[in-house]
């Protein structure tokens, strides 16, 4: 195990200055990049946001099987089929149903099926339908109905929350899918996430809605602005839908704050042929079911240019214009985990864990100094090197480096040496039996070599396990931990294994000891 | 042999030992309950620096007037630094941050700089828990697979009930000193699982190197010659082990605290268990080479 050719020699000193080549890099400066690749520095350690958002389907599933009455209706009819007891629920509605049969045939039919289409990527329809007793049934969403309405909303608010926050203008932020119902967005660097929460916790539905006593399409009665209740008819005008610009602007008469937009086509005519038709009336301006104001119309406006004011400030009227551009949400969207860490803290976290690591890294190397003198500083150097590569293998990957990650080196340099440990110790024991000194040591770093395996590759389990379940922070550790263990075996059975060759080599048999 | 101890006339002492504080550990888990924190029962925390001196009590006043419900205030390292616990209510959090900053603000008179935020949802916190209750029940899964590949079944079980061992008292521990569990005490708790398993693995390594070298010897002296054979190696490593976690421990700062504490904890508990526990299960079992040879012609017909 002592003898190294010299290409042996050659490969093993050429990977080990190639992968620690990489660790010199995070300290270079940021105008005068040679390679672009540094460490990842994570949300803990340079402050930034973490929000984990879920879309909140249960108002767009109400929505989407109500839509799904008419057609229902319309099929019982056409199919000869007598229906009673029509009951509309939360997100399903019931009926009992004259022939099931024929209810069945239809209602699962393949062909040019309007009401229930069969999605063939799932291979399932749209709807399903349960029996609740005799003809009564129940028809709602199938498994796969209601994970295509999800994935749709979900893919439509990835892209609008991606809008919000570009427009915010926030560096390199993250934005995810996560599973079927989540979106995760990553935002280093921001102080203070309460304007971007408020932001993504708008779904900014904008209606134009009439304000009248009564109408034939019913009306709800919603506070106004000015707090003065306004019965508002559910027609719905024109909506957010058909803006294509809105602007903050400020009104020069009374210097006011106002929203500017610009309609498309449809939305100019749709908005000029109603206040055409109502002028006098009032035009109710709704988000999320709020009055923003309900001013007069005073003459018909054709321009497809119109203004939203409502006592705002500044920064309000330029927020909502940057909502009104985005678009509106599908559905509203909860924050359900959120891990916000301030620079300053951030800081002090990278100051804290990198003095432990220095102090920990003395402490390891005096240890093992006192412990095996020369051979003690095989190991340190060894040490040294694993450092380096340990750093390097993260700066290739461009890995992710947190506050736990950090205290996995730390680690690291605490287990690393086990190794060496492991194989002086049982060179040591060599040293009592072999009389050749070169045989004790060879013996020694083939026999260490099984268990020196074993020990590692269990931590090394335990390190792939933490990856796979750990988040954020934790998977952070879960790497640093993982590669260290590879570096520690490369620099343990090749590099330090090398220089003790050396070592012993020349000593020519001559009475060297591991204290 | 000189300088050896007699480990395996201590082995009956150390069981009872062990058995005691092991049950005592389940007792506490199941009847004191384990210390959750936000991550696993969901909630909010947010550390945050005054710029004057200020009570937590004054701090605890102003937020139990804003009605959040079970409110949890402690000094967090220097002075002025607290870490604030609100319990989760069911209620949309999605404005309570800038309220109770308000709150604060105007209550106390002083500059407050939230330092860190954290929030989770209860859907969030439980499967955070069950997640972790995976790991780490596919962690020692995992261990005991792999000590079953590479040894025999006796040494698999051996390992896998020091590492029950090391893990449940562990966790006792953290629940006597009401410590907070959280996703690093996880990470910990994982990682002294790798750590155990390490230490075990070494030794069962030159019992069974010494069990094929010396047949005629009984396995409670081969055990006692394995553990002495590599017991400098066992302190060494647990020292430079812990030389780092101590390090960690004092200068790492308070969010690896609980961690680094967790983790020192363990190396103890999991190099005592290696001696302790996984050497006398082997005896348990009666193992001598003929196990291991029985075991190869079963591989080797």
């Amino acid at each position: 195990m002592l003898n190294f050719s010299k290409i042996n020699t050659l490969i093993i000193y050429l990977i080990f200055l190639s992968i620690s080549f990489f660790s010199i890099l995070n300290f270079q400066d940021k105008d005068n990049l040679i390679i672009d690749k540094k460490v990842n520095l994570g949300l803990d350690l340079q402050g930034g946001s973490y929000l984990l958002l879920e879309i909140n389907s249960d108002s767009l599933i109400k929505e989407k099987i109500q839509s799904k009455i008419i057609p229902i209706k319309k099929l019982l009819r056409e199919n000869d089929l007598i229906f009673s007891n029509f009951i509309i629920n939360e997100d399903n509605f019931s009926f009992k149903v004259s022939d099931l049969e024929k209810f069945e045939l239809a209602f699962f039919s393949k062909k040019n099926n309007l009401v229930n289409p069969y999605i063939d990527t799932y291979r399932s329809f749209e709807l399903d339908y349960k029996k609740i007793k005799d003809n009564n049934i129940k028809i709602l969403f199938s498994k796969y109905g209601l994970l295509t309405i999800n994935n749709a909303a979900l893919k439509q608010s990835i892209e609008i929350v991606r809008r919000r926050i570009d427009d915010v203008g926030t560096k390199e932020p993250t934005i995810l899918q996560r599973g079927e119902k989540r979106i995760l967005v990553e935002l280093p660097g921001l102080k203070d996430p309460d304007r971007i929460k408020k932001l993504l916790g708008k779904t900014a539905q904008l209606n134009f809605r009439l304000v009248s006593e009564n109408s034939e399409f019913g009306v709800d009665e919603l506070i106004s602005e000015t707090g003065e209740k306004l019965k508002v008819s559910k027609r719905i005008v024109m909506s957010g839908e058909n803006l294509v610009d809105a602007q903050p602007s400020i009104q020069n008469q009374q210097n006011e704050p106002t929203v500017s937009f610009t309609l498309d086509r449809l939305g100019a005519q749709k908005f000029g042929r109603a206040t055409t038709d109502n002028v006098g009336k009032r035009l109710a301006i709704i988000l999320d079911s709020k009055i923003i104001s309900a001013p007069n119309i005073n003459e018909p406006i054709t321009s497809g240019k119109g203004m939203i004011s409502g006592n705002f400030t500044f920064q309000e009227a330029t927020d909502l214009s940057l909502l009104l551009r985005s678009g509106a949400l599908p559905t509203p969207l909860d924050v359900v985990e959120e891990r916000t860490v301030g620079p300053d803290l951030g800081e002090d976290s990278i100051k804290s864990g990198v003095i432990s690591l220095i102090v920990g890294f003395i402490l390891v190397i005096l240890f093992m100094f006192y412990k095996y003198r020369l051979f003690g500083l095989v190991a340190n150097t060894a040490l040294i090197a694993n450092l380096l590569m340990l750093v390097g293998v993260l700066t290739i990957l461009e890995a992710t480096l947190t506050l736990p990650g950090i205290a996995g080196i730390i680690l690291t340099v605490g287990m690393a040496v086990d190794a060496n440990v492991l194989i002086f110790e049982r060179i040591k024991e060599e040293l009592k039996t072999e009389k050749s000194i070169i045989h004790a040591f060879d013996s020694g770093y083939s026999k260490a070599k099984i268990t020196v395996l074993d020990a590692n590759i269990t931590t090394l389990i335990a390190a792939i396990i933490l990856f796979a379940f750990g988040s954020g922070p934790v998977k952070g550790f879960a790497i640093t931990l993982g590669i260290g263990i590879i570096t520690t075996l490369f620099t343990a059975y090749f590099f330090a294994r090398h220089l003790t060759s050396m070592i012993v080599l020349k000593s020519k048999n001559q009475d060297i000891k591991i204290k | 042999m000189i300088n050896t101890i007699n480990f395996v006339s201590k082995f009956k002492k150390a069981n009872i030992a062990s058995i005691i504080i092991f049950t005592l550990s389940i007792i506490l888990i199941f009847f004191k309950g384990l210390n959750y924190g936000i991550d696993f029962k969901g909630g909010t925390l947010i550390e945050l620096r005054t710029d004057k001196s200020i009570q937590a009590s004054s701090i605890r006043d102003s937020l139990n007037s804003m009605n959040l419900g079970d409110v949890n205030v402690k000094k967090f390292g220097k002075d002025g630094d607290f870490l604030i616990k609100v319990e989760q209510k069911n209620t949309n959090s999605n404005n309570l941050i800038p309220e109770i900053k308000k709150v604060l603000k105007e209550n106390l008179n002083a500059e407050i700089d939230f330092r860190r935020v954290e929030n989770v949802g209860p859907k969030v916190s439980s499967e955070l828990l069950e997640s972790s209750i995976i790991a780490i029940s596919l962690a020692l899964a995992a261990m005991l697979f792999y000590i079953w590949v590479r040894f025999e079944w006796q040494f698999s079980v051996g390992s896998i009930v020091a590492l029950f061992h090391d893990v449940v008292i562990t966790l006792g521990i953290f629940s006597f000193l009401s410590l907070e569990i959280n996703l690093s005490i996880i990470a910990a708790v994982l990682t002294i699982v790798g750590y155990s398993m390490n230490d075990t693995v070494v030794i069962y390594d030159r019992i069974r190197e010494n069990l094929l070298k010396y047949s005629k010897i009984s396995i409670s002296d081969v055990s006692n010659l394995s553990i002495n054979e590599t017991l400098s190696r066992t302190i060494i490593t647990s020292a430079t082990t812990l030389f780092a976690l101590v390090s960690i421990y004092i200068l790492g700062g308070e969010i690896l605290r609980g961690f680094s504490f967790a983790m020192i904890l363990g190396v103890i508990i999991g190099t005592y268990s290696s001696i302790f526990v996984a050497s006398p299960i082997l005896k348990f079992f009666k193992v001598s080479y003929k196990t291991l040879e029985k075991e190869e012609e079963k591989i080797l017909p």
